[in-house]
């Protein structure tokens, strides 16, 4: 494994330029300023509540800490160059569009089934295909509304870096409420850093968002409602769903505020029932209605799917996007690029091995000591193999699992991802990070610059998921 | 608005009331009990709280005595008292979050601020160490989320929802603080089962006419100065209790005698604590988010507002001050359910 892309610093151990202003700054701050800072950060997250709670763990009501919890922010923004960033944003821009059509393709033609392109045992017989979408028109064949794209950077043999999508989040994907958070708390925090530096702007987010869900509104509605739908104050997201319905002026509903009548979704308000038009979800869609999916649900809403195969209301993102971004269908993104755009991906995929196939199978149990092995259906870091961190014991226990069930597995070659210096316990020391964009599709694709920075805080680890010790840092996407 | 979130704003308004009313009580009781006075007044008074509260039971299954500390304990910090600031403050913070996204941030940052600290002066052993202090400082976070409402909200449904919340809760606690005050003290104006001495003083208030005063009673000059000492210090705790002894001296330049803070506390629309202030907050609040069918209980809103408006104090204590707080919160708690039906939890299409 080679050494990993140090953000900041180059090979030589001098500080990059887009790094210099920062550099210069730190340099003039006296030793306890950080900690100080970092100190009156945690004050203020925890009044503002920014919060996120963690699964399995006992409630006490928050009382000492309890299941709520903060996400560890790091004061040392991660910076990007535009330039770097502009090439990105095509990249992204270039694959969410193929991502969306793969799906309508999916649920309508299956062209791309029948080329051959995609094995379709793959699509059709995966876990996260929905068989009720097949045939179902959707306002204006837009999948995957928001999407969250995990990126990482890897050092080359020559010492440069190069970008790779690690993973696509079509579902719903999290997080973007810590990037705008991150940010207010910087310019709360350091001023006078952004009187020296030129750093985009990501505050319009919930702007672009709004303007997203209100054009791919159903065609006859003028005006239309737009909700925010969420499992309830108990998910660990619900500080991010509150946000961003807050943050568009829009209702915040949970299902048992919903229903459908006549094939319309109507909520329940204080003047009586009112039509709902679009509802951009943040729950999963086994849980959207009981009458469709699981029955004991009870944060959906029943006759929702009827509601929206009919036309009258519209999902974001739609129901079935999973079929997307699973892990086993992953590899073949750069030749939906190929197939549906006639274009070459702009953004590298991590070579990945699938181990339904025996060759690959055979390479990976070969190689199971170098490679990263992950479950098709995992998130958020669990059932995952790190070979280079794993002891004996937790290898051979993957080993028996991957010849049990193969195609439950794919494995890429682990890289190291970049790091950027991080304010921890024994001082300022690299530590491992990705990137996360959301990427809005609507009439058009768009974004604000930069996203999510998540960042490994345990030295060494690579590992950057909130639910196991993750932080985050605030991304500069800087001018020149 | 949601009904649901109308729900939640309601009823974060009632716990943050609550726990400053039980702040109050506390306060005033705590206050009371630094004066010389027999171990059985004393105790009468801690005893007359946890009957506003009507846990005197739970109380007595979970505690072995009545003193200031096991009182202080399960009306501040007890979970499982509902009743306690604790609870209260629990409930008022996670109502607000359920419903952030509607309120200010200033108003959430409040909510959630309050709660973190009174965990940090739960912490500190404040309530126990510093009573008077701590009970202040739940007062002042009550005002504080009051006021950062009023000055920052929109006035739209969130807005009105808040203040029926408010106002409700504080009716019904003023309501019982005065049932309770009136019921613990030897001569009372409470009519029900009266002896002799309650017959005495309905006799001496039915003989007083109306207007903007009520007449000094002489039943000073029977009584002893003992009990004229104990009158002025009972009844100014109870006037301290609604921040209204200053107001009382302004109302009435005279001295303290119950049928005025009666009067006072129940009639006096310009007190912000008397339960005609209290109604005349819920009413025009009530009407700003009246819907198709919420007439019914804007009647019943309306008519235990008017029966205020144009109520008489004598003739309240000629029907028995008990009888009629009993009625009053019989009605209020109507009001409330009438609130819920029409508005928070609308039965399914």
């Amino acid at each position: 494994m080679r050494p990993a892309f140090d953000e900041m610093l180059d090979t030589s151990g001098a500080v990059r330029e887009h790094y210099g202003g920062y550099d210069r700054w730190l340099k003039e701050q006296p030793p306890q300023v950080m900690q100080t800072r970092r100190d009156e950060a945690e004050v203020i997250f925890r009044r503002v509540g920014i919060t996120f709670a963690v699964y399995g763990a006992k409630d006490d009501g928050g009382a000492n800490g309890g299941t709520e919890r903060l996400i560890p922010f790091d004061l040392i923004p991660r910076v990007i160059p535009a330039h770097e960033w502009r090439e990105i944003e095509r990249g992204l821009r270039q694959r969410v569009t193929a991502l969306n059509r793969f799906v309508h393709d999916v649920y309508h033609g299956q062209e791309i089934l029948k080329a051959g392109v995609v094995p379709a045992d793959q699509v059709l017989g995966n876990a996260q295909y929905r068989a009720e979408m097949q045939g179902v028109a959707v306002a204006g064949d837009i999948y995957s509304h928001i999407a969250g794209i995990d990126i990482v950077r890897a050092a080359n043999p020559d010492g440069s870096g190069s970008y790779y999508v690690l993973e696509d989040n079509l579902r719903v994907p999290s997080g973007v409420s810590y990037m705008l958070e991150n940010r207010k708390m910087m310019m709360r925090l350091f001023p006078e850093l952004f009187g020296r530096h030129r750093v985009a702007p990501v505050a319009h987010y919930p702007d672009l968002l709004l303007e997203t869900l209100r054009s791919v509104a159903p065609a006859a509605v003028n005006d239309p409602t737009v909700v925010v739908l969420t499992p309830g104050m108990y998910n660990s997201a619900y500080f991010e769903h509150a946000f961003l319905a807050q943050q568009m002026g829009i209702e915040l509903v949970e299902g048992q505020d919903l229903y459908v009548r006549d094939n319309f979704v109507y909520m329940r308000t204080t003047q009586g029932p009112k039509r709902v038009d679009v509802i951009y979800r943040r729950v999963d869609d086994d849980f959207l209605d009981p009458r469709a999916f699981r029955a004991d649900s009870t944060l959906g809403c029943a006759g929702l799917l009827a509601a929206y195969r009919a036309g009258n209301v519209t999902l974001a993102n739609a129901i079935g996007t999973g079929v997307a971004d699973d892990k086993s269908i992953y590899p073949y993104v750069p030749k939906m690029i190929d197939f549906y755009l006639g274009e070459k991906p702009i953004l590298n995929n991590v070579p990945t091995y699938v181990c339904r196939d025996p060759d690959d199978l055979g390479h990976v149990l070969e190689h199971l000591g170098e490679l990263v092995v992950k479950e098709v259906h995992g998130a958020g870091g669990y059932g995952m193999l790190v070979g280079p961190a794993a002891t004996a014991d937790e290898i051979e226990r993957f080993r028996g699992a991957l010849k049990a069930d193969p195609s439950r597995y794919i494995a890429q070659p682990t890289l190291a991802l970049s790091t950027c210096p991080t304010f921890v316990e024994s001082g300022i020391a690299p530590r491992h990070i990705d990137l996360r964009p959301f990427v809005l599709s609507g009439k058009t694709v768009q974004m604000v610059p930069g996203g999510l920075t998540r960042v490994a805080l345990k030295e060494g680890s690579l590992v950057v998921n909130s639910s196991q010790g993750g932080g985050t840092k605030d991304t500069w996407i800087l001018e020149a | 608005m949601l009904s649901r979130t109308a729900d939640h704003l309601f009823w974060m308004a009632r716990y943050m009331e609550r726990a400053e009313n039980t702040a109050r009580m506390l306060d005033v009781n705590y206050q009371m009990s630094l004066l010389p006075q027999s171990e059985e007044a004393a105790e009468r008074g801690w005893r007359g709280l946890l009957s506003i509260n009507e846990i005197s039971g739970d109380f007595a299954r979970r505690y072995r005595e009545v003193s200031p500390r096991t009182v202080i304990e399960y009306m501040v910090n007890d979970a499982a008292n509902g009743s306690s600031i604790r609870s209260c403050l629990m409930a008022a913070r996670e109502n607000a979050r359920a419903v952030r996204g509607t309120l200010t941030t200033e108003v959430w940052e409040t909510q959630n601020q309050t709660w973190l600290e009174f965990q940090r002066l739960i912490g500190d052993g404040a309530f126990q160490k510093s009573p008077g202090e701590a009970f202040e400082w739940v007062k002042f976070r009550s005002h504080l989320s009051r006021g950062v409402t009023v000055g920052t909200m929109l006035q739209d449904e969130a807005f009105h929802f808040l203040r029926i919340g408010s106002f409700l809760e504080r009716a019904d606690n003023t309501a019982r603080l005065l049932d309770v005050k009136f019921h613990s003290v030897p001569h009372d104006l409470f009519g029900n089962g009266a002896g002799p001495i309650g017959a005495r003083i309905r006799n001496g208030i039915a003989a007083v006419t109306g207007g903007d005063g009520l007449q000094s009673q002489s039943q000073s000059q029977e009584s002893g100065n003992k009990d004229v000492e104990f009158d002025f210090y009972h009844w100014s705790a109870v006037l301290r209790s609604v921040s209204g002894f200053e107001v009382y001296r302004k109302v009435y330049r005279n001295v303290i005698r119950p049928e005025r803070v009666a009067e006072l506390l129940i009639l006096r629309p310009d007190m912000p604590r008397s339960l005609a202030a209290c109604m005349h907050e819920v009413v025009s609040n009530l009407h700003r988010v009246a819907n198709e069918q919420s007439k019914d209980t804007l009647r019943l809103a309306g008519r235990l507002c008017a029966d205020l408006q144009y109520g008489r104090i004598d003739e309240i204590l000629a029907t028995g001050l008990h009888a009629y707080l009993t009625q009053f919160l019989e009605r209020v708690n109507a009001l409330g359910t009438g609130i819920s039906r029409d508005f928070l939890v609308p039965v399914s299409p």
